[in-house]
């Protein structure tokens, strides 16, 4: 089978969808280069439906809305995290709102792709952030695939979706590969989690690449506890019926989240278990702390904002024994 | 280029605009409109010869003050009205208000709240039905728009991929209290110009003069010779908005209102048009808007528990206050009758 890396499946699912849609086409900096390699090959296919744009993310934002009103389906690639912040409201305000101010007249769909979020080794402060709780908060479909398969699969499904949707590609995920058959790569439905890893003691779930260290830490403790392991793969909508079958069975939570704290997707998911779940310990969360910022390029400062395996087990641990 | 219309036709459409916004502000003191407006009386001229200048299916993105836009493209009194006082018969259902409101049928694809942006959605929409057609887009903003990042962005984008967009800027002299050449360095037509983009200036209480402008930039953008800017120099007689009524701002002299007060724009052109033929527009005017009051009064109100709907084109559960009532399950069963879902009815 071939190996199918992360990076490539987001190029995968790209190509595949501009050849079977002609209105699909993608817009961003630098994409004719394919920096981030989610572009490669794309100019020689589709060379009408590349557009390079200039460094106007405020304007190609709102352009991409525009075309998508028009009937088209935009992906735009964004080369950082913080280029969100800059266009959040374009995308939030303008884009999202159109569909309702317009009584469904007209449709949005528009694609965000961030083809490498979070943690980059040395990158600092203002290239580090992991804000895909700002979008949830605010109502913008959002999902974060851990996996090749899944990037595949909910890129595909982002762009056909009529709504505005963020695509958030983890950095520490790019470069990951995984064993699949190309016939088996298909749509993966927006709302719908997946368990990684079956068990019975304590639901661990985790965001995006942290995917990977919780079935890790699993593995890690599995002669003293039966964890499971929880993706919800889109983070609005959220599968909650998911979680909630996976909790009904362990009756214990853990969240394992890159984001910030305060307000974060840790916090959503730590006060709908409370509300509406039965839980037969005091749920825990491990996130980023409050108001992370990544800081500088000492590996000891970066990683000290991280959200860490050995936190991750402590967590367990706690939630296990209570 | 399309032959100029009627004379009449002209001042039909301002005297509409100018009785409609009449009976704006008088459903605005009756609490019947409660966002208030932001009355464009003084400035229909523009919106008259705008959209006379358009073909049906070219696409329009209108701004805050934009009732002009709709009623000039034929948008229907009666519905819009009703989307004003917030009621199920609204071009929008009710969901959009006088801010934000958009009626494909009258070929008005938006008015985003936030100034200057549809400049830039105007200039994507216009790449995309070009790529399938001869339409033009049309974005509309003021004077305060020409100093938003996004919209010069968009100068630059619309000129490099030569989109088929007309900028049109309505120049009223102010930004709500800011003055035109207080926020202005340099010049409205200057700033197009610095991309490329053909702009004049261009007098907008003479409807039929922006007619010509408007129609020459359309016929460009339509031949594939890419995006262009009028700057209408004009001028609004109320206040920014209706809460001006309450609160005197100091920003401008009452000698300034009553000098453009002599370039109405409906004097104008009613000079044109001879009165027992203005006697007869008037008398057909006053009765649609009776009927288009009453309609837009009578129209019901939105259920509360549909304001989900629309939100999403696809089924979402949606959480929180009307929707999941406390001690919900967390698992619905279908869609059962405690959970609202946000769906479409397009
Ligand atoms: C980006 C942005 N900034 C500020 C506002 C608040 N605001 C709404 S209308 C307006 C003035 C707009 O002036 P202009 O563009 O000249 O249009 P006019 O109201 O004169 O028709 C302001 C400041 C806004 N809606 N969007
Ligand atoms: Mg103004």
């Amino acid at each position: 089978m071939p190996k199918l890396s992360y990076a490539k499946a987001l190029n995968r699912a790209l190509t595949d969808e501009m050849e079977r849609d002609p209105d699909v086409f993608v817009l961003g900096e630098d994409i004719r280069f394919a920096l981030n390699n989610v572009t490669t090959g794309l100019l020689d296919r589709f060379p009408d439906r590349v557009l390079e744009t200039p460094l106007s993310e405020q304007g190609f934002t709102n352009f991409a809305t525009g075309a998508a009103m028009g009937g088209k389906r935009p992906v735009v690639e964004y080369q950082i995290p913080f280029l969100l912040l800059l266009v959040l409201e374009q995308i939030a305000n303008q884009a999202n709102k159109f569909r309702l101010m317009s009584g469904g007249q007209v449709k949005v769909p528009v694609t965000y792709l961030l083809p490498g979020t979070g943690w980059r080794p040395g990158w600092g402060a203002q290239h580090s952030d992991q804000p895909y709780g700002v979008f949830a908060h605010l109502g913008v479909k959002t999902v974060i695939p851990a996996t090749p398969t899944d990037a595949y699969g909910l890129f595909l499904s982002a762009i056909r979706d009529d709504d505005p949707v963020v695509v958030f590609c983890p950095m520490p995920a790019l470069a990951l590969r995984e064993d699949v058959s190309y016939v088996d790569l298909a749509p993966i439905p927006l709302g719908v989690g997946r368990v990684c890893r079956p068990g019975d003691d304590v639901t661990v779930l985790a965001v995006g690449h942290l995917v990977h260290d919780a079935v890790a830490v699993a593995d890690e403790l599995a002669g003293e506890v039966s964890v499971e392991v929880f993706d919800p793969r889109s983070l609005h909508p959220f599968d909650w019926a998911g979680l909630a079958a996976s909790v009904e069975r362990t009756g214990r939570l853990v969240v394992f989240d890159d984001g910030n704290r305060f307000c974060g997707v840790g916090a959503e998911v730590l006060a709908t278990a409370a509300e509406e779940m039965r839980l037969a310990a005091a749920p825990k969360r491990v996130t980023r702390p409050d108001a992370a910022v990544v800081v500088g390029c000492a590996p000891e400062l970066d990683l000290a904002v991280q959200p860490s395996r050995a936190q991750l087990v402590a967590a367990i641990q706690a939630v296990v024994k209570s | 280029m399309s032959a100029r219309p009627a004379a009449a036709a002209f001042y039909g459409t301002i005297r509409l605009i100018r009785r409609f916004e009449e009976r704006c502000v008088d459903l605005v003191r009756s609490g019947d409109i409660g966002s208030g407006i932001h009355p464009c009386v003084g400035q229909e001229g523009v919106a008259a010869g705008v959209c006379a200048a358009l073909r049906p299916d070219d696409a329009l993105l209108s701004n805050h003050r934009g009732h002009g836009h709709f009623l000039a493209r034929g948008s229907d009194p009666g519905r819009f009205l009703a989307e004003l006082t917030g009621r199920v018969g609204g071009v929008d259902r009710g969901r959009a208000g006088s801010f934000h409101p958009s009626d494909l049928s009258a070929g008005i694809w938006g008015a985003s709240g936030t100034v200057g942006h549809g400049a830039a959605i105007a200039t994507g929409l216009g790449w995309a039905l070009a790529r399938d057609g001869d339409r033009v887009a049309v974005s509309v903003f003021g004077d305060g728009a020409v100093s938003q990042g996004a919209l010069l962005e968009s100068f630059n984008l619309a000129s490099l991929w030569r989109v088929p967009v007309v900028f049109v800027c309505e120049n009223n002299g102010y930004a709500t209290t800011l003055p035109a050449p207080a926020g202005i360095a340099g010049s409205v037509a200057g700033r197009a110009a610095a991309f490329g983009i053909p702009a004049s200036t261009v007098d907008g209480q003479d409807p039929e003069v922006v007619y010509d402008a408007m129609a020459a930039a359309v016929d460009r953008a339509r031949g594939g010779d890419g995006p262009s800017l009028v700057e209408f120099t004009t001028y609004r007689y109320e206040g920014h908005h209706t809460f001006e009524r309450r609160m005197r701002l100091a920003y401008r002299e009452e000698a300034e209102v009553a000098r453009w007060r002599e370039r109405d724009p409906l004097a104008i052109q009613a000079a044109r048009v001879p009165p027992p033929v203005r006697e007869a527009i008037d008398a057909e005017i006053e009765e649609v808007l009776d009927a288009a009051v009453r309609f837009a009064l009578e129209s019901p109100r939105p259920d509360p528990a549909d304001a989900a709907d629309h939100l999403y084109a696809t089924p979402v559960r949606i959480r929180g206050s009307l929707f999941a009532p406390l001690g919900a399950a967390a698992v619905p069963d279908g869609a059962g009758p405690q959970f609202r879902w946000g769906f479409s009815h397009a």
